[in-house]
């Protein structure tokens, strides 16, 4: 038996990796970032929804108990408070865009030092939220803040902003938006350089002005602006928590919570063991943001259908 | 840090001088958690742990200083994860959660020897659950009420010993444009301890212990009198406005400035009133005066705590370390008015000569007759303590909401008690 050697015909062997080259790299490339969303944020996701079906301290055994956390919170007081909290900051929180719109427009014009003015307006955004937290308390404070002082010229009784389980919530998405408005104008002064002179020209000769001239042609040219913006306000108004915690932490009695504040209340504080019902919490939490993920991913989608 | 470097230096030294001279010496690491973050504190514990390197210089001892309020939700992590062999913390109910999930080890040994069971016996119920003991105690304080003695004086009013007496005097300094008493309950606790104070004087320790435990229900007839009690105060205009903005801190200043003339608060709250400029004429304390005759005094005495955690890798050093820390000598120095300035556990340990140190030990030592206890938030469990401290500062705002709170309440003793 012997094998005639045969003149080997064929290219010299590429090894695999070099065969499929074009396939292979981009995941290569991917593969860090896929590792690490999977392990911090894919994966907790379903751990999350997991423990939320027990009950558990953190520490011994956990104890299945199917929707029972979830079923609690249907009927507990404290969720409902922390759930239309977070709406209200959801809705009051957007008003961080057109007051942002507002001063980059004001801003948006050529005299002496508006480099200085803009970073000043810009200023809140650099600072710490704990330090803007911490500020607004000071404002707020009922007998010696400046706020109560500033109605006492008025001739109004000095109103305790934070202590006031009404008031408290609104008076904190107002600090919360000093610094987010900062973040939309600078947002838009980026925006208004890519206006196009042409078109403000042409529609200045067509007779716009003022209101007509900023809602159909200015606006419209925003728009990828304005969609950042709405999308950085509603995350931050998903996230608000170190604000709640530095200015009220959570109340009076509880009044100022939203959901991941409760969540962090609940399952990781000081007196919170209830793990299992945090994540019940974070879970809701989750859902809500979700609703918003999947709008801001359809409309890159569509963006990304129309610009092929 | 200087402590470990010393202690390993020491410990290199022996090793290369003497060998054998050590015969029955602890060896290997020793770390130590600590949350004493202030500055006092921390000192005092620093200086304590070299000490105790110099008496065994084989021991490697690493020391760590978490802070406070951080080492609160820590702790968790690190008696599951990476347990040093000592740890700081609190008697009581609030090492429950730990104790039970097997996370702290069983020292009652430690209690069995002589030198602890004959001198630590006041703490020890603080100290056990299930019939063991769960960590050694290392400083204790009295909580009760601190006046401006000068205002009292100004006012021609005393000391009260009784619940009328507390409730005119109270009137009389409202009259002088005052508040009685200063508070401020953002982080809720302190409103815990005006809690603990009006219903151990309505209905007694062995009632509270009973509340505490879960055996009676928030909506009880007993547990309505001592918030009728409190609400005569609150509608007396007692207590500072707007409390609820404040942290404990923030409210001494109303103490200082004389708009308020006394605080109920424990005994740390000394410190920062002298810093702060008051004199001793000026700065005195009363035990929380009688509202029932008929029930014994009983007081709030917070004790903290050294614990060996479960997963602890030198288990013996860690208790020869425990035994140090309680043992007299010990105890009178971290205890004195230069170090904690607070009461020693040991009963052969000496107290500093201080005003408020010798009061404090006076009261709970022949006059608290009723029991000690630890304080509302280490008394009740944790989520029990939580809810309810919320509706403690609910009350104190808004006082018609009572009967709503007190629901929410039962609906939560029936969850965590079951």
């Amino acid at each position: 038996m012997t094998v005639t050697a045969l003149p080997d015909t064929t290219p010299p062997k590429r090894g695999w990796y070099k065969r499929n080259e074009i396939a292979v790299t981009p995941w290569l490339f991917l593969a860090p970032a896929i590792l690490f969303f999977a392990v911090y944020v894919i994966i907790p996701i379903f751990q999350s929804f997991s423990i939320s079906l027990y009950d558990w301290d953190g520490l011994g055994e956990a104890e299945f108990v199917g929707l029972g956390n979830y079923v609690e919170l249907m009927d507990d007081s404290a969720f409902e408070v922390s759930l239309w909290n977070n709406l209200k900051w959801l809705l009051f929180y957007l008003l961080a865009i057109p007051a942002g719109l507002f001063i980059a427009l004001f801003l948006n014009q050529t005299v002496t030092g508006i480099r200085i003015y803009k970073s000043l307006f810009f200023f809140p955004f650099v600072l710490s939220q704990v330090v803007v937290g911490l500020v607004f308390a000071w404002f707020y404070l009922p007998n010696e803040g400046l706020l109560s002082n500033m109605l006492g010229w008025f001739g109004f009784e000095p109103i305790n902003v934070l202590g006031d389980p009404t008031l408290a919530t609104y008076g904190i998405i107002a600090a919360g938006l000093w610094p987010q408005t900062a973040y939309c104008m600078i947002l838009y002064l980026t925006g208004l350089n890519a206006v196009d002179p042409e078109q403000v020209e042409a529609a200045r000769l067509d007779g716009a002005k003022g209101w007509k001239m900023l809602w159909y042609v200015i606006i419209p040219q925003l728009k990828p602006a304005t969609f950042i913006a709405f999308v950085v306000t509603i995350i931050g108004a998903l996230r608000s928590f170190d604000l709640i915690s530095i200015m009220t932490n959570g109340g009076p009695f509880g009044q100022t919570r939203v959901l991941s504040f409760y969540m962090f209340e609940k399952a990781l504080s000081e007196y919170g063991f209830r793990m299992g019902y945090g994540a019940a919490i974070a879970v809701v939490l989750f859902l809500i943001m979700l609703v918003f993920i999947a709008y801001f991913l359809w409309s890159m989608y569509q963006e990304d259908k129309g610009a092929r | 840090m200087r402590s470990t470097l010393k202690a390993s230096a020491l410990a290199l030294a022996a090793a290369f001088a003497a060998p054998a001279a050590f015969a029955e010496t602890l060896s290997g690491d020793l770390k130590i958690f600590l949350d004493t973050s202030n500055p006092a504190p921390r000192a005092t514990m620093e200086a304590m742990i070299e000490r105790f390197g110099e008496k065994h210089p084989d021991l490697n001892i690493e020391t760590t200083v978490i802070d406070r309020e951080a080492y609160k939700t820590q702790i968790r992590n690190f008696l599951t994860a990476d347990a040093p062999d000592v740890a700081t913390w609190y008697a009581a109910n609030r090492m429950r959660p730990y104790v039970e999930a097997g996370l702290f080890e069983d020292v009652s040994d430690l209690w069995m020897e002589p030198e602890i069971a004959e001198n630590l016996a006041s703490t020890k119920g603080a100290m056990t659950i299930d019939g063991k003991q769960w960590g050694v105690p290392y400083t204790y304080y009295q909580w009760g009420i601190y006046y401006r003695k000068d205002i009292y004086e100004e006012l021609g009013l005393s000391e009260p010993t009784n619940w009328d007496e507390m409730k005119s005097n109270c009137q009389a300094i409202v009259d002088s444009g005052r508040a009685c008493y200063t508070i401020g309950s953002k982080f809720l606790w302190t409103a815990g301890g005006w809690f603990d104070y009006l219903n151990l004087r309505t209905n007694g320790f062995d009632f509270h212990m009973d509340l505490a435990a879960g055996n009676v229900a928030w909506t009880d007839d007993r547990v309505r009198q001592t918030f009728a009690n409190w609400r005569e105060l609150i509608d007396m205009g007692a207590f500072v406005e707007n409390h609820q903005n404040y942290s404990w801190q923030e409210a001494l200043p109303f103490m200082v400035n004389g708009e308020a003339a006394a605080y109920l608060m424990g005994n740390f709250a000394v410190a920062p009133l002298r810093e702060a400029g008051l004199s001793d004429d000026q700065l005195d304390f009363y035990q929380f005066p009688a509202i029932n005759p008929d029930v014994e005094l009983a007081e709030d005495a917070p004790t903290d705590t050294f614990h060996i955690p479960a997963n602890a890798a030198n288990k013996d050093a860690a208790r020869e370390f425990l035994r140090f820390v309680v043992s007299a000598e010990e105890q009178t120095e971290i205890n004195n008015g230069a170090n904690l300035g607070q009461l020693p556990v040991n009963a052969s340990a000496s107290i500093d000569d201080d005003k408020f140190l010798n009061e404090g030990f006076a009261m709970l030592s022949s006059n608290s007759p009723g029991g000690v206890a630890q304080f509302f938030d280490r008394d009740f469990p944790a989520e029990m303590a939580a809810e309810a401290m919320q509706g403690l500062q609910e009350f104190m705002v808004f006082p018609d909401n009572l009967n709503d709170i007190l629901n929410r309440l039962e609906k939560v003793r029936a969850r965590v008690y079951k």
